[in-house]
C-alpha cells in the first residue's frame, strides 16, 4: 500500500546525508571465530549427519551444543555421546518480521528442542538440546500451543552441501505417527 | 583487613591459540588459577569480575559469556568494561566492604581472532577525528613519543633501549613469546613504523586468558602461605579519547594520578626506595620511560636512569624483569593481570629464569593502551 502524496517539500534521503550535523561511519569489524575443541567437533559431526554431545562425569548430564566444561560442575567433559536428533519442542515462537524489521512474506518459525538423551542426566532446564528452524509446523500450531512437547527430528541438507555448519540441518520437523530414529 | 592475591591460572601467551576458543581459555585459566589457590570456585568464591570489551570480543553485549567458563553460573558475576586491574581494583573494593571474602578476576585476549585490529581502533576515536581517516590510528603513540623526548631530552637511542633491554629479558621467560635477541642497531637500523617507533618498539599482540583469586586477609592466612597483599589501588581517566588534544602530550596525567592514589593507600612515600621493582606499562618502548617517571621511579630522568643499567635486571631497581609487553605482548584488556601475574610469580619466588633475588614489594602499572587515557596502579608486597 503506497501512501498518499501530500503536499509539501519532500527530502530525498542523500539531501538529508549532506545537511552539517551528520557525520557518517560505517566501521569495519571482522572477525574469526576459533570454534575451539568442543564446538569443532561438533561440527565435523554435523557435516557427518551426526549430532555430538560431551557427557559431564560429574552430573553425567550430556551438554548439546558440547562444552569442554560443565558449566555446573565446573569439571572437565570427558567422552562423546551421540544423540540420534529426535526430541521434543521445549518451546517455540512465530517471527513475522526479519532482522531489519521488514515484514516477512512467510513467517518463521524457531524453536529449542529438548534433545532424547535415554539414560542421562536432565532437568527442567539443562538438558540436551539445539535451538533452530521449525518446519512442517503451522502458525496456528504454535499460536495454540500444540507445537509445545511436538516429537520433531532434524532434517538434513544433502550430503554433498554440508559445510561443517549449525546450517547443515535444515530445520527440526516433526516426527510421523509411530516414526522412530 | 588486607587483600590478598590467593591465586594465579593462565593459559596461552602465545601470537595465536588456535587449539582453543576464548570460552576453553577462560576455563583452562580459572582451573588453574583456582588449584593454585586451592579454592572450589562453585563453593568457595563469592563473586567473579572479567573485564572485557565487546568490540575485542567480536561479541556484542559479551558479558553474558563471562560466568559459564569460569564457575560463575548462577553466581553473582559482573564485567568492567576496562583492563584487568580495573576488576582487581573492583575486586580489591569488594573484600574491604566485608560483604565478600573471596573474589574471582578474570581478563582474556584472543587478537587472532579479530581481522581487522586498526579498525577497531579507527572505530575508538572520537566521529570526528575518524573522518580525517588517519592511515594508522596509533598515531596518538607518535604524538607523546616525540612530545615526552622533546620534554624530557630523551634520545631516539634511549627508547631503542627500552626495547633491547626488554626483547632480550624476554628470552628466560616462556611467557614472552614476541621475544628476540636484538641489538640497538638492529632497532635503530629498521625502518620507522610511526615516527620514531620501530617494529621492535611497538608491542605485537598475544593470546592468553589469565585468571587472579583475591581474599580477606583471614581466608588468605587459612590457605597457607603463598599469598600477595595488594597494597593499594588505584586507577584514574584523563580527558578520555574522545578529547585527543587536550591530552597532556608527552605526559600521562591518569598514570601520576593511579599512582599517588595506591601510594597513598599503601602508604608509600618514596616508591623507589620503598619498593623492590616494577612491572609497568611498555607496549611502546618510550611508554616504559613515561610511565616510570609518572610513577616517580624516574629519579633525576628515566631515560639518564635506563642508560646507566639502574632498570637492568641486575641494576638497582629492575624494571619489567618478564620481558614487559615488548616480550609477551599486548593482551588487550588482560594487559595490566598480565604485569600483576609476572609480579605475583616474582615475590612467590616462583618466576623461573627471570626471577630476582630478596623481592618483597612491588609496584605494578598498566594502561588502557590507545586511544585511551586511563591508567591503573597497585603496590602488591608479600610477607
Amino acid at each position: 500500500m503506497k501512501p498518499e502524496r501530500v503536499p509539501g517539500r519532500y527530502i530525498r534521503e542523500e539531501d538529508l546525508r549532506r545537511l552539517p550535523g551528520v557525520i557518517e561511519y560505517t566501521p569495519t569489524a571482522r572477525y574469526s571465530y576459533s570454534a575451539g575443541q568442543a564446538l569443532s567437533e561438533f561440527l565435523r559431526g554435523l557435516k557427518d549427519g551426526r549430532i555430538l554431545g560431551k557427557l559431564c562425569p560429574s552430573c553425567r548430564r550430556v551438554l548439546v551444543p558440547p562444552r569442554v566444561y560443565c558449566e555446573f560442575c565446573f569439571t572437565p567433559t570427558t567422552e562423546w555421546v551421540e544423540v540420534t536428533g529426535a526430541g521434543r519442542v521445549e518451546t517455540a515462537v512465530t517471527s513475522y518480521i526479519g532482522a531489519a524489521r521488514e515484514r516477512l512474506e512467510k513467517p518463521e518459525i524457531i524453536g529449542v528442542i529438548r534433545l532424547d538423551a535415554p539414560g542421562h542426566a536432565e532437568n527442567s532446564f539443562d538438558f540436551a538440546g539445539l535451538f533452530h528452524k521449525l518446519c512442517g509446523v503451522t502458525e496456528d500450531d504454535v499460536k495454540s500451543g500444540r507445537v509445545i512437547g511436538m516429537r520433531v527430528k532434524p532434517r538434513w541438507k544433502p550430503v554433498h552441501e554440508r559445510m561443517g555448519s549449525i546450517l547443515d540441518i535444515e530445520c527440526f520437523e516433526p516426527l510421523q505417527p509411530r516414526e522412530v530414529v | 583487613m588486607r587483600v590478598a592475591v590467593v591465586g594465579v591460572g593462565w593459559y596461552g601467551f602465545k601470537p595465536t591459540v588456535p587449539e582453543l576458543s576464548f570460552r576453553e581459555m577462560m576455563f583452562e585459566a580459572a582451573v588453574r588459577a583456582y588449584e593454585d589457590a586451592g579454592l572450589d570456585p562453585r563453593r568457595d568464591v563469592d563473586a567473579f569480575i572479567s573485564c572485557q570489551e565487546d568490540f575485542w570480543e567480536g561479541i556484542a553485549i559479551s558479558d553474558e559469556f563471562a560466568p559459564e567458563p569460569i564457575g560463575g553460573v548462577l553466581r553473582p558475576t559482573m564485567t568492567i568494561t576496562g583492563d584487568g586491574l580495573q576488576c582487581v581494583g573492583q575486586a580489591y573494593m569488594m573484600i574491604k566492604s566485608g560483604a565478600f571474602n573471596v573474589v574471582a578476576v578474570e581478563a582474556h585476549a584472543k587478537p587472532s581472532d579479530i581481522m581487522s585490529p586498526q579498525e577497531i581502533y579507527e572505530f575508538s576515536l572520537d566521529p570526528n577525528i575518524r573522518t580525517l581517516k588517519i592511515p594508522n590510528p596509533l598515531f596518538q603513540a607518535g604524538l607523546d613519543a616525540v612530545a615526552y623526548m622533546r620534554r624530557s631530552g630523551a634520545s631516539r637511542e634511549h627508547l631503542a633501549m627500552v626495547a633491547v633491554k626488554n626483547k632480550v629479558r624476554g628470552l628466560l621467560n616462556p611467557r614472552a613469546s614476541h621475544s628476540a635477541k636484538v641489538t640497538l642497531d638492529q632497532v635503530l637500523d629498521s625502518k620507522p613504523v610511526i615516527h620514531p617507533l620501530t617494529r621492535y618498539e611497538i608491542a605485537g599482540f598475544t593470546d592468553v586468558a589469565i585468571n587472579v583469586v583475591l581474599a580477606s586477609e583471614d581466608v588468605a592466612r587459612r590457605l597457607g602461605d603463598k599469598h600477595v597483599w595488594v597494597e593499594g589501588i588505584w586507577w584514574a581517566t584523563e580527558v578520555g579519547t574522545g578529547a585527543v588534544e587536550w591530552h597532556e602530550w608527552g605526559r600521562m596525567p591518569s598514570m601520576r594520578l593511579a599512582a599517588l592514589g595506591a601510594y597513598k593507600l599503601a602508604g608509600v612515600e618514596d616508591p623507589l626506595r620503598q619498593t623492590d621493582f616494577s612491572e609497568v606499562e611498555d607496549r611502546f618502548s618510550y611508554m616504559e620511560l613515561l610511565s616510570l617517571e609518572e610513577l616517580g621511579l624516574g629519579g633525576g630522568g628515566a631515560h639518564r636512569m635506563l642508560e646507566s643499567g639502574y632498570y637492568n635486571p641486575e641494576g638497582g631497581y629492575p624494571v619489567n624483569p618478564s620481558g614487559g609487553s615488548l616480550s609477551m605482548g599486548v593482551t588487550l584488556e588482560a594487559t595490566g593481570l598480565s604485569r600483576l601475574l609476572e609480579v605475583v610469580l616474582q615475590l612467590r619466588g616462583e618466576a623461573g629464569g627471570v626471577q630476582l633475588k630478596d623481592v618483597r614489594r612491588a609496584v605494578v602499572a598498566s594502561w588502557r593502551g590507545p586511544p585511551t587515557y586511563t591508567s591503573i596502579v597497585a603496590v602488591v608486597s608479600r610477607d
